[in-house]
């Protein structure tokens, strides 16, 4: 599904990823970690195709095509879609009219989907404008819903939710990644950002990678590395990465 | 009533002008309607009961008290403007009278259409007397052919007395050649409510306008809403004023001004003259190219006990924003147009739903055709 080779990363004149590989099959849900400031959301801002994010090296292959050098929407038409962590505030955009132009006319029914994850009250409100952070993220997985990517990139869904909207934003998030069909028969994918691990109750991660100053030096199961993690912190990730 | 808007000698194409200007020629949605050709009153006429549509001519013909309202809310001598009207041996133009405790229910329209190269001069009062309740639509167009030389100079009196409350929403469809100066003021009595909305999405050689509302009553409120586009011949100058003179009186201007390389001054003027009086300023603007945003709040608190403020702000269409919702599978384009329709969205408290949605569809015309 996506092929991420030797992947070079600029903000503005810096270079934040340097070399990214990583490979997600049809069907997997992995799991990104790494101390604050390694290059995660670097990571998925540029696979969406942001355009603060220039790539100066490497490809970006979505199922055998080449979406290195595509747009936000080219990329999102072939099935490429993103929770965002921290999405803008725009005055006078509706969720609901939000919802209707990425439904492109496809017959959802939006009021049952947004009453689905408790946001049929925000249909009529501007998008993210004084939402809390469950509501963000209900927005965020709303849109998803209607969007249906064939591949989910996934930043931070559980941070700033309680307890209670955890549990429903992971069970809309497994929907999303058909966590309810048998291993064989998925084909959606997903790549996850997480400090808790508290969303793995929902998504049965397949395989674990740690970022670490803009490079991933580290793959495993993502439920150990967790534990390591909690255990030792980043700090021996950091020395493994200058080993 | 006729069932057809008498619309002889006008294109289809400049039909849909008018269509664009809030005009419903089928009259199915309006309860009255005057028609006024460059200089020739084509249709006058009113079915709520209670309400009078009458040519202005008409109406001093019939009303002789009206007298005391002619060139009392906007004075003769303002500018050439005004003097012009004053001047005509002929008036044009409407009366509205919403006598006593009536109201409409479907908006009264009022359309002006200038189809010649020539000045169209209006002279307008509108009164809805004690408890009346008045909605009016004011569509304003010319057509898609007329040239230079051609202009409109309105003179509108608005006189909403004690209970009493009249939005009055003008939607402009000129075309690059025209010049357009209205001249309008507001007295509002006590509890009175007067609400003005004006919609300009489309080219328009030059406006120049600043309507005052004069609250004079207790507990009186203006709201002033103002959409604008300018184009890059366009040239909008069009502020709104409010003085706050009866206690309790409030007032709210909110302006979503946005260039495409003209040039708009957006002007704003709010005095508080008593104790218990508010009013708030809000300006915003958007450059898709270089032009100019001329954005000029103006707030004047004059006793202990006013509260004034004013909000103004100018800028670009934000990237993270367009890219947000590329990333949803919306092209660039389709992008930008959301967020710009967004951006233009102002709900107006207190507008009957029929002109919200009329105001909606001319903001839809103009974000069909890529702003």
């Amino acid at each position: 599904m996506l092929d991420i080779k030797d992947l070079h990363v600029n903000v503005g004149d810096k270079e934040v990823l340097h070399g990214i590989n990583l490979h997600i099959d049809a069907g997997e849900t992995h799991v990104l970690m790494g101390p604050n400031g390694s290059g995660k959301t670097t990571l998925l801002m540029t696979l969406m195709g942001f355009s603060n994010y220039k790539i100066t090296k490497g490809t970006i292959l979505f199922n055998g095509e080449d979406v290195t050098a595509m747009h936000a929407d080219e990329r999102a038409k072939r099935g490429i879609g993103m929770l965002f962590q921290r999405p803008p505030t725009i005055s006078g955009l509706k969720l609901g009219k939000l919802l209707t132009a990425i439904s492109h006319e496809k017959a959802v029914d939006i009021p049952e989907l947004a009453n689905s994850v408790h946001m049929g009250a925000f249909l009529e409100r501007d998008i993210n404008k004084g939402f809390s952070g469950g509501e963000i993220k209900r927005s965020e997985v709303l849109q998803l819903m209607i969007q249906n990517p064939d591949f989910v990139m996934l930043d931070e869904p559980e941070s700033g939710v309680d307890l209670e909207n955890i549990s429903l934003i992971g069970n809309a998030i497994g929907s999303l990644l058909e966590k309810e069909k048998r291993i064989v028969k998925r084909a959606k994918s997903g790549l996850v950002i997480t400090h808790t691990g508290f969303i793995l109750d929902y998504l049965d991660a397949d395989k674990g990678h740690v970022m670490c100053d803009g490079m991933i030096k580290c793959h495993g199961n993502p439920r150990e590395i967790l534990k390591d993690i909690k255990q030792r912190g980043y700090k021996e990730c950091l020395e493994c990465r200058h080993s | 009533m006729p069932s057809q808007l008498n619309t002889r000698g006008i294109s289809t194409e400049d039909q849909n002008r008018l269509v664009q200007s809030g005009i419903d020629l089928n009259l199915e949605n309006r309860c009255g309607t005057y028609l006024q050709m460059d200089q020739d009153v084509v249709h006058s006429e009113c079915s709520e009961k209670g309400i009078e549509v009458l040519s202005y001519k008409k109406a001093m013909e019939k009303y002789d008290w009206l007298k005391e309202y002619a060139w009392k809310a906007v004075s003769k001598d303002k500018d050439e403007i005004t003097k012009y009207v004053a001047a005509q041996t002929d008036p044009k133009g409407y009366v509205i009278i919403a006598h006593k405790g009536t109201k409409n229910i479907l908006p009264i329209q009022a359309c002006l259409y200038l189809g010649r190269e020539s000045i169209q001069h209006v002279h307008n009062i509108i009164i809805a007397e004690e408890g009346a309740e008045l909605h009016m639509i004011s569509g304003c167009a010319s057509g898609g052919h007329v040239g230079q030389g051609a202009a409109h100079y309105g003179v509108s009196e608005f006189y909403i007395k004690k209970n009493a409350k009249v939005s009055f929403t003008m939607i402009h469809t000129w075309t690059e050649n025209i010049e357009v100066y209205p001249r309008s003021a507001s007295i509002v009595e006590e509890n009175g409510v007067f609400l003005s909305n004006y919609v300009c999405m489309q080219p328009v050689k030059k406006v120049q306008m600043y309507p005052v509302a004069t609250l004079k009553g207790e507990n009186s409120v203006a709201r002033f809403s103002t959409i604008a586009i300018a184009s890059p011949t366009s040239y909008i100058d069009a502020g709104s004023r409010a003085i706050l003179e009866g206690k309790g009186s409030s007032a709210e201007l909110v302006t979503r001004a946005i260039t495409k390389g003209g040039t708009i001054m957006s002007r704003g003027d709010i005095q508080g003259k008593t104790a218990g009086t508010r009013g708030h300023l809000e300006c915003k603007g958007l450059i898709l190219k270089d032009g100019l945003i001329w954005a000029i709040p103006e707030i004047e608190g004059m006793v202990v006990g006013t509260e004034l403020s004013h909000e103004a702000a100018v800028g670009k269409l934000a990237k993270d924003e367009i890219e947000y919702l590329m990333a949803r599978g919306l092209s660039e384009d389709e992008a930008t147009a959301t967020i710009i329709r967004g951006f233009l969205d102002i709900k107006i408290a207190g507008l009957p739903e029929a002109l919200q949605k009329q105001i909606d569809a001319t903001i839809d015309v103009a974000e069909k055709a890529g702003f």
